[in-house]
């Protein structure tokens, strides 16, 4: 990942002790992806094997399968190694369907988008 | 190349690392590179309850480009020491 001199190589921040594990990526529009990594570049560009997305409404998630995936570094935020010793979600949470999940999130847009147009009503108002 | 040498110098202190999207990050710095990506291990995620998908997440990868701050302890620089790296820095160029 970097031009490193003979005192750096211990030191280099190379993704390749990540290779073959299985990863959480984070994205820039928010998207949590797990997948084992497969291969990745000096841009963070990534190739994610049985990636998934882990969508998480509440209390409620859901991991919806994606497959091989490319995914361009330029989107990428964290990459995290998953401890395969501790949960990988609280317990309370619960395991939901695809089309559950999916209203789920519906529902939590419109309710942003509600309090969004509310809030816009309400500005003109100058309340503060 | 300045805050690359600087940053290899705080290898192994703890650092609390605030990225763009409001995510903030305690832990052990473990490597940088020239692009200021960093390596953190044995994170702590501030107000973890938000972000119950990182539960598990040890060790972590963050891509430079998404940092907003790096937060030192405050014994961790010699500001001395950097003052004068700085003005070299800004000489040389």
């Amino acid at each position: 990942m970097s031009f490193a001199g003979p005192e750096d190589i211990l030191l280099s921040t190379s993704l390749a002790s990540y290779l073959d594990k299985k990863l959480l990526v984070l994205l820039r529009d928010g998207r949590k992806l797990l997948g084992i990594l497969r291969s990745f570049d000096q841009f963070a560009n990534v190739v994610l094997e049985g990636a998934c997305e882990r969508v998480i409404v509440g209390d409620l998630f859901c991991d919806i399968p994606l497959g091989l995936y490319v995914i361009r570094g330029e989107n990428v935020v964290l990459i995290g190694e998953l401890d395969s010793e501790r949960e990988e979600l609280p317990a309370h949470m619960i395991c939901v369907s695809v089309p559950e999940i999916k209203r789920a999130q519906k529902a939590e847009r419109e309710a942003t988008d509600l309090k969004g147009s509310m809030r816009k009503r309400m500005e003109f108002l100058d309340l503060d | 190349m300045l805050f690359f040498s600087y940053f290899k110098e705080l290898v192994g202190k703890e650092v609390t690392v605030e990225l763009k999207n409001d995510l903030a990050i305690r832990g052990t710095l473990h490597s940088v590179d020239q692009y200021l990506n960093i390596k953190l291990e044995n994170i702590k995620v501030v107000d973890e309850g938000k972000y119950p998908h990182m539960l598990s997440v040890r060790n972590c990868f963050i891509r430079g480009s998404v940092v907003r701050y790096v937060q030192l302890p405050p014994d961790g620089v010699d500001v001395d020491i950097l003052h004068d790296a700085t003005r070299r820095e800004a000489r040389g160029s």
